[in-house]
């Protein structure tokens, strides 16, 4: 990269031009988040977010969210690992249907599950059989939930790993080393902050997700309701002082992970970055 | 399949989890949807689509995306470059907020877009001044697809412009060239493939997006009725079919954005290596 220009009276209308844009549009709605979130006084704000239905939204969106997460880094590590590290016929197809969750609209994803385990479907019968719900029901939040984050983490890892190659691994492995303390002692540090960026990343994404999660929750309030649909609840019954304390939640948790990302990417860098 | 004997272990353990995995949320549900459609007569295909109320959610729903790609590629150019270029107060502050929009959840950036933007909002109020409503109105979708968008360009135009070599502006500054010419005919033609791509990204997420634009929308049938709001009240009326039908037709807009995309990059990358 060259060296940065010291900006002349052109350059600093372009920066005033993003400065305001972005004070608009980002600064703005958060700060009338957490302003509308105290409007009444910090004992409605304490009430809101303490209330019964508000903490069950809470719990079950933390439950959905560390399922989803375990799973897509399990998904994720796996992935990265198989599709950089070794060449076989179909990778670019795998890869295509990797990514093919964050180009679906999240109301798609909701219908294709309800499509695969709701009434109509021939599954129907065999799940009713042993009891299981997935349609209205947690698993079908879960399930969602995966879905719509899917890429999130491998991602975040496999340019990291195209770009250290498999010479380290190769020889790790002539040496004798098996799959797990390659992995533990090779591979894992090249990926660490790539994988915990991924997480973080997706943990919000995870805890955020509405359209999916909307069409197959059946919106059962204190069951079934996540925060981002109970903050429609809210929102939908004139409840805005509500709707915006349970919002000012996941403010927090959104600007926790901007701050995380620029800490981490100090501290690894960015994947791309590497290769310089 | 044929699989190049590599010297690293664990291939068959990574693929197997990757596989289950990939399967279990991907690949089924995927095919489940293509089952389900296969057994829609086409005759009901085709009067489900063409029904004039979907067909106007088609043309709000495009144009509001096109809008706000528009939009969001003029920004997120300038926004990359002020990032790339030039050294301020505050740089860093921007490069953090940018993703703001990946990380705050759909539907409290909703919910907040809007509540600032009806008639008694802090935005909205002035602007109703001049007798321009926002909330409920097209213009309201096109500003939460705007939100959601802005990282994409941004981050599709950046690392491309950080590559990009300063001695070709000083080439092009040697030779006579203006800033502004400089600008069109060295660092352009560059920038164009990712800008496109980026370009492409919000456009196709504006199509499909649903947590954002559903409160500011207003949801009026024929006028702020967008696709997938009216996918959703098929399926909450459990009319599959109809759901089916429709989202049939926005993987196949979204498919052929993305198709259209990735013919124009191969285009240019072949014309760039023919160059060089």
């Amino acid at each position: 990269m060259g060296q940065k220009q010291k900006p002349g009276p052109f350059q600093w209308f372009l920066i005033i031009l993003c400065a305001v844009f972005l004070c608009v549009m980002l600064i703005l709605p958060l700060t009338y988040i957490i302003v509308t979130a105290f409007r009444e006084g910090l004992g409605v704000y304490i009430k809101a977010i303490t209330d019964e239905y508000a903490l069950k939204a809470v719990t079950l969106t933390v439950q959905v969210t560390l399922i989803a997460v375990a799973v897509n880094t399990v998904f994720g590590i796996c992935a990265a690992w198989c599709i950089t590290k070794f060449s076989f016929h179909g990778k670019k197809i795998i890869s295509t249907f990797i990514d093919l969750p964050v180009t679906v609209s999240p109301i798609i994803a909701g219908l294709i599950y309800i499509l695969l385990y709701g009434r109509q479907s021939a599954l129907y019968p065999i799940l009713r059989e042993y009891g299981i719900k997935v349609v209205f029901a947690i698993p079908g939040i879960v399930l969602a939930t995966i879905f719509v984050t899917f890429p999130f983490i491998s991602r975040e890892l496999i340019p990291v790993l195209t770009a250290q190659g498999t010479d380290e691994e190769e020889a790790a492995a002539l040496m004798g080393a098996d799959a797990f303390t390659i992995f533990r002692k090779v591979t894992f540090p090249h990926i660490k902050w790539a994988l915990l960026y991924g997480v973080v990343l997706c943990t919000a994404r995870a805890m955020g997700e509405f359209g999916a999660v909307s069409v197959l929750s059946g919106h059962l309030r204190g069951k079934t309701n996540t925060m981002p649909l109970y903050v429609e609840l809210l929102y939908q019954g004139y409840d805005f002082t509500g709707a915006f304390a349970i919002s000012s939640l996941l403010v927090i948790m959104a600007v926790a992970v901007l701050a995380l990302r620029s800490i981490l990417e100090h501290k690894g860098g960015k994947p791309g970055d590497i290769l310089k | 399949m044929n699989f190049r004997k590599s010297i690293i272990p664990g291939f068959g353990l990574s693929f197997g989890i990757m596989m289950t995995i990939l399967g279990f949320i991907v690949l089924v549900p995927l095919a489940g949807l293509v089952v389900y459609t296969a057994q829609i007569s086409f005759s009901d295909f085709v009067e489900t689509v063409t029904r004039p109320r979907i067909l106007s959610s088609y043309y709000v729903s495009i144009s509001t995306a096109l809008v706000a790609a528009i939009i969001n590629s003029v920004m997120g150019l300038i926004l990359a470059w002020i990032l790339v270029r030039y050294d301020f107060p505050g740089r860093r502050l921007i490069d953090g907020i940018i993703e703001l929009p990946f990380a705050l959840p759909t539907a409290v950036a909703g919910i907040a877009l809007t509540h600032l933007t009806t008639v008694n909002g802090w935005v909205g109020s002035f602007f109703a001044k001049f007798g321009i409503k926002i909330a409920y109105t097209r213009l309201g979708i096109t500003i939460a697809l705007v939100f959601i968008g802005i990282p994409f360009v941004v981050r599709s135009v950046q690392p491309v412009l950080e590559k990009f070599d300063a001695q070709y502006d000083e080439a092009a500054h040697i030779l006579g060239a203006g800033k502004i010419r400089t600008f069109w005919k060295v660092i352009f033609p560059e920038i164009l493939p990712a800008l496109l791509s980026g370009f492409t990204l919000a456009f196709a997420r504006g199509i499909g997006e649903y947590g954002s634009v559903v409160f500011i929308a207003g949801n009026t049938p024929y006028e702020t009725e967008i696709t997938p709001l009216l996918i959703m009240s098929e399926l909450q009326e459990y009319d599959y079919v109809s759901a089916t039908s429709i989202a049939l037709i926005m993987l196949g807009i979204a498919f052929l954005i993305l198709l259209v995309n990735a013919i124009i990059q191969s285009v240019v990358s072949k014309r760039v290596s023919g160059l060089a």
